[in-house]
């Protein structure tokens, strides 16, 4: 193979990308969620990862049991303040980089249930990415969700976060 | 050695410093666990492999629904009953219209008996198509979960139709329902009920025969006839002991005394047989379903009582008694005469019960959910001694608990 021919399929194979971005490509078109459910939503986000909307579609359908594993925790219900210790240790178990989904109106303030019982939101004691409405949320809105955090993820690079 | 764990059944911990050098192990199971079915928490005794002690730590869940629902008017808190056992909201439902209904001694048209019977089928197989898709997956048949899913997408979506809500639908109310069936409604359960049959023969097909689901459930989690009594077991838990007690049989109600199904009842007393039980209770709520729908009656399908539901909207237009009704109404609210009552259901999970006391006002002085998830969470001591570690899995998803339902 001549130099001439070596340069050209050179070009034809290699792209030249920031370090940043080829980062952010990787992680946000392979987050893996935490397998975390808690209420009702727990539910819709199952039916998220079945064949009808499919969440594979975009790297996400490896939910992991372990919280070692997984880097995006969908608090996917209400919150009580027996389960918030808990929620918190797992969230503490996850490796960086992380994000948080929080999933419903119950996760995001309380939802229906301003009282003694349930946390008044989930991003009293965890950072939260991205809140959904909805009680619950459509899968379709799940993925939407996805999509933004994916969004900021690919945005966010190797910098650590702010 | 016997020990009580309930009273009225024993267990025999003979066995228990036994094979393996005679230390316990004990063990957390949960509440973060991916086959819990929610945040169910379990501490286990373990001697070697074998199950010698089980407590369920329960309250994870725990949202004040019923604390709640006093500081709610009657009508807000059909909003509420949606979301303790979150895979069948129109039961729930159901269960406290009823009892409201009883409290004010109102009886609803038939149209709307009828279309509280279709939901409350609707859900009972949407409810056992969660149970089995989960279950499924737990114990390695993961195509379950995409099969189950499937069809509880088409029956989401007719409760889309209804009412407007894939799954909290507060379809069901005191006084009637919130609005007449659709046409589109009507074809699509026509539809379902053709195609679900053929639906539950796959199931089957993928189960029922297969050798590692037998092996995985056939004399796991044996709870005989007595034991599923005396520790209040219902629902599936009990028919699957062989015990034919069904409430729309045994205490029909929404004229369930009108339409012809078996109840369905196994008697291996395992996994397998509570498995059993729940196809063949799909298969006889279509049945159930494909009856209302031929006789669905015509007629309104909320009661005629300006006093308990609002004034159709173009009555607001000219009427001004109707525009007193409807403030009066979205301002207070209805009074229920004082008393209590206790109206139960047959929900996916075995009794769904709902207690009311009423003083008179225009918010409940107490409600009371008794829920089959908490009382058949009893049973598990008795079903998980001497198994397997690994038999915990499917005893746990036989028992159907929804912790949102036992906690709350």
């Amino acid at each position: 193979m001549g130099i001439e021919a070596l340069a050209e399929s050179l070009g034809k194979n290699i792209l030249t990308t920031s370090l940043g971005k080829l980062v952010g490509w990787g992680r946000g078109n392979s987050v893996w969620p935490a397998q975390f459910g808690l209420a009702c939503c727990a539910i819709e986000m199952i039916a998220t990862a079945t064949a009808g909307v499919d969440i594979a579609r975009f790297g996400s359908e490896a939910f992991r049991a372990s919280p070692r594993q997984s880097d995006l925790m969908i608090v996917s219900g209400r919150v009580s303040q027996k389960m918030a210790p808990i929620l918190r240790t797992i969230y503490d178990q996850m490796p960086e980089p992380k994000w948080v989904i929080s999933m419903g109106a119950c996760a995001s303030t309380g939802g229906v249930f301003n009282n003694y019982a349930l946390l008044q939101g989930v991003d009293k004691i965890v950072p939260v990415d991205v809140y959904i409405p909805g009680c619950p949320p459509r899968p379709e809105d799940l993925l939407n969700a996805l999509m933004i955090l994916q969004e900021r993820i690919k945005a966010q690079g190797i910098l650590p976060r702010q | 050695m016997t020990d009580t764990i309930s009273r009225g059944v024993t267990v025999d911990r003979t066995g228990e410093a036994g094979a393996f050098g005679g230390e316990l192990l004990t063990i957390n199971f949960g509440p973060h666990h991916p086959s819990t079915h929610g945040v169910l928490r379990l501490i286990v005794d373990l001697d070697g492999e074998q199950v010698r002690r089980l407590k369920p730590v329960i309250g994870y869940l725990h949202t004040g629904i019923e604390k709640q629902m006093e500081a709610l008017r009657w009508q807000q808190g059909v909003t509420v009953t949606d979301r303790h056992d979150y895979l069948s909201p129109p039961i729930n439902n159901l269960a406290y219209a009823l009892a409201v209904e009883k409290l004010m001694g109102v009886e609803v048209p038939p149209r709307a008996n009828a279309l509280r019977v279709i939901m409350s089928e609707l859900t009972r197989l949407s409810s056992h198509l969660v149970w089995m898709g989960t279950s499924g997956l737990e114990l390695g048949a993961m195509s379950m979960l995409m099969y189950c899913f499937r069809e509880r997408d088409t029956i989401l979506d007719m409760n889309e139709e209804i009412s407007g809500f894939r799954m909290h639908t507060s379809y069901i109310r005191p006084g009637g329902v919130m609005a007449d069936s659709t046409p589109r409604f009507l074809e699509m359960l026509d539809q379902f009920c053709r195609d679900m049959p053929g639906h539950v023969d796959e199931y089957e097909a993928l189960l029922t025969n297969n050798p590692i689901w037998r092996s995985r459930t056939i004399g796991i989690g044996i709870l005989s006839a007595e034991d599923a009594k005396v520790l209040g077991a219902t629902g599936p838990m009990l028919r699957g002991s062989g015990v034919a007690w069904d409430l729309r049989r045994s205490m029909p109600y929404s004229g369930y005394e009108n339409y012809d199904f078996e109840i369905a009842t196994s008697d291996m007393c395992d996994c397998y047989g509570r498995y059993l039980v729940r196809i063949k209770e799909m298969r006889e709520s279509i049945k159930i379903l494909r009856q209302a729908l031929d006789r669905l009656p015509d007629g309104p399908v909320n009661v005629d009582d300006r006093k308990m539901l609002p004034p159709p909207r173009e009555e607001l237009e000219t009427s001004m008694e109707a525009v007193i009704h409807h403030f009066k109404l979205f301002t207070e609210g209805y009074s229920v005469p004082p008393g209590d009552v206790y109206v139960a259901v047959e929900s996916g999970r075995g009794e769904n019960g709902c207690y009311i006391a009423s003083d008179g006002t225009h918010k409940p002085r107490r409600v009371k959910f008794r829920s089959a998830s908490f009382v058949n969470l009893q049973a598990l001591e008795r079903m998980a001694l001497n198994h397997f570690l690994a038999d915990m899995v499917a005893i746990i998803g036989t028992a159907d608990t929804v912790l949102g339902d036992c906690d709350r």
